[in-house]
């Protein structure tokens, strides 16, 4: 069983995201661990892009101060190397596809094996172009993660029926961000993925709260959180850890039920 | 060649969101764009309404000045709302009512194809909004105000380098949450499949009048065709009908701004490097670990860190020739066409009058070249007079 299976092996899965670099290296680093420490069961660092067209305004500062840290994908996999001297978390990736390419697909998933990355989310790697990134992913065992949206429709099952590591369901339409309220038929998309595989289901986009998270975990075997846990390092910078440390609890024992 | 490709370039590098809706774009412009219905729509638009076919006039003064090749203006210029931009507007708008949608949305750089998707949008009854950088609303107020009379309601993007880039990123998120009335009008042969085929297809108008001006004028094919390329629609609009007329020479003209030599271009194909952004494999200018380039024009609509996924094929295949103009050149040319001939032309245009200039005395008297001037300059007056530091306020 892939490393990103085990993170739903026990009741469901609470899924932390972070912009690697913001606002340092060395802070994402304290921070992946608060959060591991508060329950996170996966982790995904997102690598700064210069223009990040799949997220709201939240991650767009996150990515725009991360890179004016000065980070690269170098540092990035160094973030890595830092985490897995202390945590097995399974953690995956998430970017858009030119960092990869620019970086070298065969260099790139090589040093994601080296280094202990699981997996990968490219939002602008839609199903068609999968075959872009050739064999390399597979070659170095790290799961390209599948993403379906309100409007993927009769799509879901084909996506799915090839989904590695989980599927990642894409609760609203438009971009990352906070949302009060996610009016999507979640269970019927989640349902059709698992016609078709044996996959678990995590659901992203919009979900900030406790409240959410038990509603979510309650029809999904994953929750994503992204723009919140940003948000808290936007607001405490360099302090955030204790603050992450207690969000992601909250939300773990929420979760819990 | 797989569909949606061109040579290694192009694809569908979008969210999954999106997929759905660009599929079913696709199937609708096939069928569509051989609908006699459809067809006589746009043209009876094209002709009544935008003015076509432009005029391809001959540049005489120019020609006996420059000592060398017979030049061509096809002039785009004088289209209505001023730019080739209306022809790809157009088109789409009347595909976007027949797929139901109520709504466009556009970015722009310079405000030229804003201004024709706000003008579509009113002649067709649609709701209409425009994705402008911040840096761009400022040095092109006009336009603001232009839209704005037209119905549409301009948002200034405050995002990364607050230009033409930003603006596409805004357009695709603003899309991406609401598609099931909206249309994207993609303002050049870029983005993802089917973009840089529907656009190109609406604008190669300019080249199928062309050719068939030039042969009732000259009684021959055209030596070279010039056009300016940021994205490159009014280029792919212009050179399309010539590309397989392999003794025609199709050149586009990119920004280089301060110079190949400084940070400060836009110069896509002479610096730049094969990537994926904005829903396509192209050339782009990044850097070595893939973040797009800030990239820098005097003239907005030309201030594009890529370029459509065909002209990178055409370079690739060295059918086409992509040419760097700075700022210095392009302004000169600006005001040599306006002396000369008596048009002010849009800075972008003035990049191919720019090299044109260079080329047309090493040519032969009975050779021709065709410059699309995509634009008029209107909306650059005050920019060039500050360029030369003329003060217009009393």
């Amino acid at each position: 069983m892939s490393k990103i299976k085990h993170a739903f092996q026990n009741g469901t899965a609470l899924i932390g995201f972070l912009t690697g670099g913001d606002p340092s290296i060395e802070k994402s680093r304290e921070f992946i661990l608060e959060m591991v420490r508060g329950g996170v069961d996966l982790i995904e660092i997102g690598i700064p892009f210069s223009d990040p067209v799949a997220e709201g305004s939240v991650i767009q500062q996150a990515n725009f101060r991360a890179l004016s840290a000065g980070t690269t994908t170098d540092k990035i996999f160094d973030l890595v190397e830092l985490v897995r001297r202390e945590s097995e978390v399974p953690i995956v990736f998430l970017t858009y596809l030119n960092p990869v390419l620019q970086y070298g697909y065969e260099r790139f998933f090589k040093r994601c094996d080296l280094l202990g990355v699981d997996g990968i989310i490219i939002p602008d790697l839609p199903f068609e172009e999968k075959a872009e990134l050739g064999d390399e992913a597979e070659k170095y065992g790290v799961e390209i993660i599948s993403l379906v949206a309100p409007t993927s429709e009769e799509r879901i099952r084909t996506i799915a029926s090839e989904a590695k590591g989980f599927l990642y369901v894409v609760s609203s339409m438009g971009v990352t961000g906070v949302r009060s309220e996610i009016q999507t038929d979640l269970p019927k998309m989640i349902r059709l993925a698992k016609e078709v595989a044996d996959i678990p289901a995590a659901v992203g986009f919009g979900i900030s709260n406790p409240k959410q998270a038990k509603e979510i975990g309650k029809i999904a075997d994953g929750v994503i959180v992204g723009s919140a846990i940003v948000k808290i390092i936007e607001e405490h910078g360099n302090d955030a850890g204790s603050f992450l440390y207690e969000y992601v609890k909250s939300m773990k024992d929420a979760i819990r039920g | 060649m797989k569909k949606g490709r061109y040579g290694v370039h192009g694809g569908q590098y979008v969210p999954e969101t999106l997929m759905n809706e660009l599929i079913q774009l696709e199937e609708s412009y096939e069928r569509y764009k051989n609908d006699a219905e459809f067809t006589q729509e746009l043209d009876q638009l094209f002709r009544e309404y935008v003015g076509r076919p432009s005029l391809l006039y001959y540049a005489e003064k120019m020609t006996k000045e420059l000592g060398g090749a017979k030049i061509y203006l096809k002039r785009e210029d004088l289209n209505h709302t001023g730019s080739h931009k209306i022809n790809n507007v157009l088109g789409q708008a009347l595909l976007a009512k027949k797929l139901g949608k109520t709504r466009l949305i556009a970015e722009t750089g310079a405000g030229q194809h804003g201004v024709a998707t706000a003008t579509a949008a009113a002649l067709l009854g649609m709701e209409c909004e425009i994705f402008m950088g911040k840096e761009d609303t400022e040095r092109q107020v006009l336009n603001v105000y232009r839209m704005e009379l037209l119905g549409a309601k301009v948002h200034p993007v405050f995002s990364g380098t607050m230009t033409l880039k930003d603006a596409v990123n805004e357009a695709m998120r603003e899309w991406t949450s609401r598609i099931h009335d909206t249309h994207y009008v993609f303002g050049s042969v870029m983005g993802p499949h089917p973009f840089p085929m529907i656009v190109r297809d609406f604008q190669s108008v300019i080249g199928k009048e062309a050719k068939e001006q030039i042969l009732e004028k000259e009684g021959k094919l055209p030596d070279a065709v010039v056009a300016c390329v940021g994205g490159g629609s009014n280029a792919m609009g212009a050179f399309y009908e010539f590309v397989p007329h392999e003794e025609v020479a199709l050149i586009g003209c990119e920004a280089a701004g301060k110079g190949l030599d400084t940070e400060e271009h836009a110069a896509t194909i002479a610096k730049g490097t094969i990537g994926v952004f904005h829903g396509m494999k192209s050339y782009f200018c990044q850097d070595a670990y893939g973040q797009i380039a800030p990239v820098y024009s005097i003239s907005a609509g030309l201030d594009y860190p890529g370029i459509g996924p065909e002209h990178a094929c055409l370079h690739d295949a060295g059918r086409a020739k992509y040419v760097p103009v700075t700022d210095d050149e392009a302004v000169a040319a600006f005001e040599y066409l306006a002396r000369t001939e008596g048009i002010i032309c849009a800075i972008e245009s003035a990049h191919a009058v720019a090299h044109v200039r260079k080329i047309a005395g090493e040519m032969n008297r009975d050779q021709i070249i065709i410059i699309c001037l995509s634009g008029r300059g209107d909306k650059d007056v005050a920019a060039m007079a500050r360029y030369r530091g003329v003060d217009l306020h009393e």
